[in-house]
């Protein structure tokens, strides 16, 4: 017998006659979605000591701009499909990921600017799906900094009306603030492996 | 029971003595679990659904464990759809055997692992270690375990047990790139980690991982963690070998809206943990190009034929129920002699090993039934129940035990090593409590050797230097 059947065999002995379970789902599912919901947003992001700018639409460029100037970021990743407007009040050099970027090559540039897919309120959280304006999962890994730009439409209030929105067969990543460790004595350290400092525009 | 107590694993109340009268583990474990303790209660105090997500989370497990066969089937067309291979092992050795293989399949010598308690539970390093391949933790804690030769102590901080001045040292040994004048401050020791692991995650070709939830219905799999060490292993490398154990699966992708609530709350005590990650299968021009899933039993069938015992299935290890427990508090991970510590491994460890050892017969005996446990658990297990049950079981097994208790521990210990090496290293902690030959069965392997002699440990020179620290 190979194990598969044989897990499967064991399986089906082990709950034969186990009662069905019925899953009560009386929990808040929530669904809203807006720029109502921006201001908790923000302050979630800032509780995990993530630098938040939030601003009028069309004042995206010039908070962009100031970004990158105050962390002195002047060779970005770009993936495709950013909304070229967002970079018109910066001069720094835009690295594109064609052809794909070597992790040495991205580990040498000084960050990377991103828009996102969804953004969650209650939790400050921002989730990035491989789309438009995301590029592919490394390169908002291996630079140091990392710029999101959020737009209000995107946020929505909790957990469950973000993965609605979400598609599963697209590698995500749900991103809450800087890395961070607390293995030593319980610390926080933010900053190990994945990008050191966080910081979100949001686009009113 | 201290009959069968044998070098570096001794039944739990002889383990546990001894970690009580150590006053800076005791500290530490104090401070960490406490922390932690009013983290968690603040954000699930945020939430007026706790109670039924709560719920919700525990039915869904019951109604997966219920169906499991099923939705095996459906994860594994899922994950192959999406252009993933899944293996399926029956026990520790099969599933040690495939990743090998498949490592050496790559060409590769050397694989970087994300923290991963089955791949823990199955010695999947030391297994990988005899075929020749070399296997980097690259979790902060997960490193200072390995650089250490020690056992993780805690499912979410593994190096609870050791204080900053402990990880520089080990540090300094065991990093040739460490600075020479590294601070004791966690920053300092963090940056050195991180340094110490770039290069690695840059040029890994295959990682190992684990993870918290796999949807039947999508094929996903879920990890969720801190560092980005996770990231970087889940996205650099080409191959990515995934050992996961059965129970993970959950039915729909919507149930994920309720365990991505549940888990970071319950286990850093954060709205959410700073990185989660989903794939499913491999996506051309993104990530690693090919996907392997080992699907691991190794003991939960047979937890799950037990009425009572099956809901430890359940578990999504989140730590809450060692955080609150008084007896984790006192005793620390390491007396529980299982990479499952706490009150969950005082009523996994049995289930998955069997009764028949002295110490997992011992570890339904290692709870007050406060209940503080089932409280806080996200899943609802009732572990006092269980513990109940599982002594009244312990009691039905003495009868046999004498004869098979001492080769089956003895058997787990030295079928590797490394193992002993570390129960050794323990037995510092311990060295009061272990006697210098080894009783039953291990007699014979003590009587033609030299066991090396028992370091103090390294803590006391830091205590001596900062004049104790923070007395508790
Ligand atoms: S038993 Fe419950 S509280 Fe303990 S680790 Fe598992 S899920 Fe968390």
């Amino acid at each position: 017998m190979s194990s598969r059947d044989l897990i499967l065999s064991r399986i089906r002995a082990a709950v034969a006659g186990a009662p069905e379970t019925e899953i009560p789902r009386a929990y808040a599912r929530g669904g809203a979605s807006g720029a109502d919901l921006a201001d908790l947003f923000a302050e979630r992001v800032r509780d995990y000591r993530a630098a938040v700018r939030a601003v009028p639409a069309d004042g995206v460029a010039d908070a962009v701009a100031a970004a990158l100037a105050a962390r002195g970021a002047r060779r970005l990743a770009v993936p495709a499909g950013l909304p070229e407007e967002w970079l018109a009040g910066t001069e720094a050099e835009r690295v594109a990921d064609e052809p794909p970027l070597t992790p040495a090559a991205l580990d040498g540039l000084d960050g990377v600017i991103t828009g996102c897919a969804v953004a969650i309120a209650a939790t400050g959280t921002i989730v990035l799906d491989a789309g438009p304006g995301q590029g592919r999962r490394a390169l908002t890994l291996v630079p140091d900094y990392h710029l999101c730009v959020v737009t209000a439409g995107q946020i929505v209030d909790g957990v469950p009306a973000a993965l609605e929105r979400l598609d599963p067969l697209a590698p995500l990543t749900w991103i809450s603030g800087p890395s961070a460790t607390s293995d030593i004595e319980l610390n926080r350290v933010e900053g190990v492996h994945g990008p050191r400092t966080l910081e979100v525009v949001i686009a009113l | 029971m201290s009959g069968g107590t044998f070098l570096g694993m001794p039944a739990f109340p002889e383990a546990s003595a001894a970690a009580v009268r150590d006053s800076q583990l005791r500290f530490n474990l104090r401070k960490a679990t406490h922390t932690i303790r009013g983290k968690r209660a603040a954000v699930v105090g945020e939430l007026d659904d706790w109670a039924e997500l709560r719920a919700a989370g525990k039915a869904i497990k019951d109604e997966t464990l219920r169906n499991l066969d099923r939705y095996l089937l459906q994860l594994e067309e899922a994950v192959t759809r999406a252009g993933g291979t899944v293996h399926w092992a029956a026990d520790a050795a099969e599933a040690n055997r495939i990743v090998a293989g498949l490592v050496k399949a790559t060409g590769e010598t050397s694989v970087v692992k994300v923290k991963s308690m089955a791949t823990q539970e199955i010695g999947l390093n030391e297994a990988l270690a005899a075929e020749g391949v070399a296997a980097y933790e690259t979790d902060l804690a997960e490193l200072i375990v390995q650089l250490g030769d020690d056992w993780p102590s805690h499912i979410l901080v593994p190096a609870i047990h050791r204080n900053r001045a402990e990880i520089r040292e080990i540090f300094l040994r065991e990093m040739p790139d460490a600075p020479r004048d590294l601070a004791d401050d966690p920053r300092a020791l963090a940056e050195a980690a991180r340094l110490h692991l770039r290069d690695r995650f840059l040029s890994a070709r295959v990682a190992v991982s684990g993870a918290n939830f796999m949807v039947a219905e999508t094929g996903t799999l879920v990890v969720l963690e801190s560092e980005g060490n996770g990231r970087m292993c889940l996205t650099l490398p080409e191959t990515l070998i995934s050992v996961v154990g059965i129970e993970k699966v959950v039915p729909t992708w919507r149930d994920l809206e309720v365990f991505l609530q549940l888990l970071p709350r319950s286990s850093t005590g954060e709205r959410m943990n700073p990185y989660t990650s989903t794939w499913t299968g491999v996506t051309p021009g993104d990530g690693p190009r090919e996907f392997h899933l080992v699907l691991l039993d190794n003991g939960r069938t047979s937890v799950l034929a037990d009425e009572v015992g099956r809901q430890a299935l359940r578990c999504i290890r989140c730590s809450a129920c060692l955080n609150v427990c008084p007896v984790y508090e006192r005793a620390g991970g390491h007396a529980y002699g299982s990479v499952y510590p706490g009150p969950i491994g005082a009523i996994l460890t049995p289930q998955l090993r069997g009764l028949d050892s002295p110490l997992d017969n011992s570890l339904p005996y290692a709870s007050t039934l406060c209940g503080a446990c089932y409280d806080v658990c996200p899943v609802a297990i009732d572990i006092p129940s269980v513990l109940v049950d599982l002594r009244a079981k312990a009691v039905r097994a003495g009868g046999h035990r004498a004869e098979r208790a001492g080769m089956r521990a003895a058997r787990w210990l030295f079928s590797r090593e490394v193992r002993l090496a570390r129960a050794q290293r323990l037995a510092g902690r311990l060295r009061r409590f272990v006697p210098g030959r080894l009783p039953g069965p291990g007699a014979a392997w003590t009587d033609t050797r030299d066991l090396p002699p028992i370091p103090e440990e390294s803590f006391r020179d830091w205590w001596t230097r900062t004049s104790g620290g923070a007395k508790p």
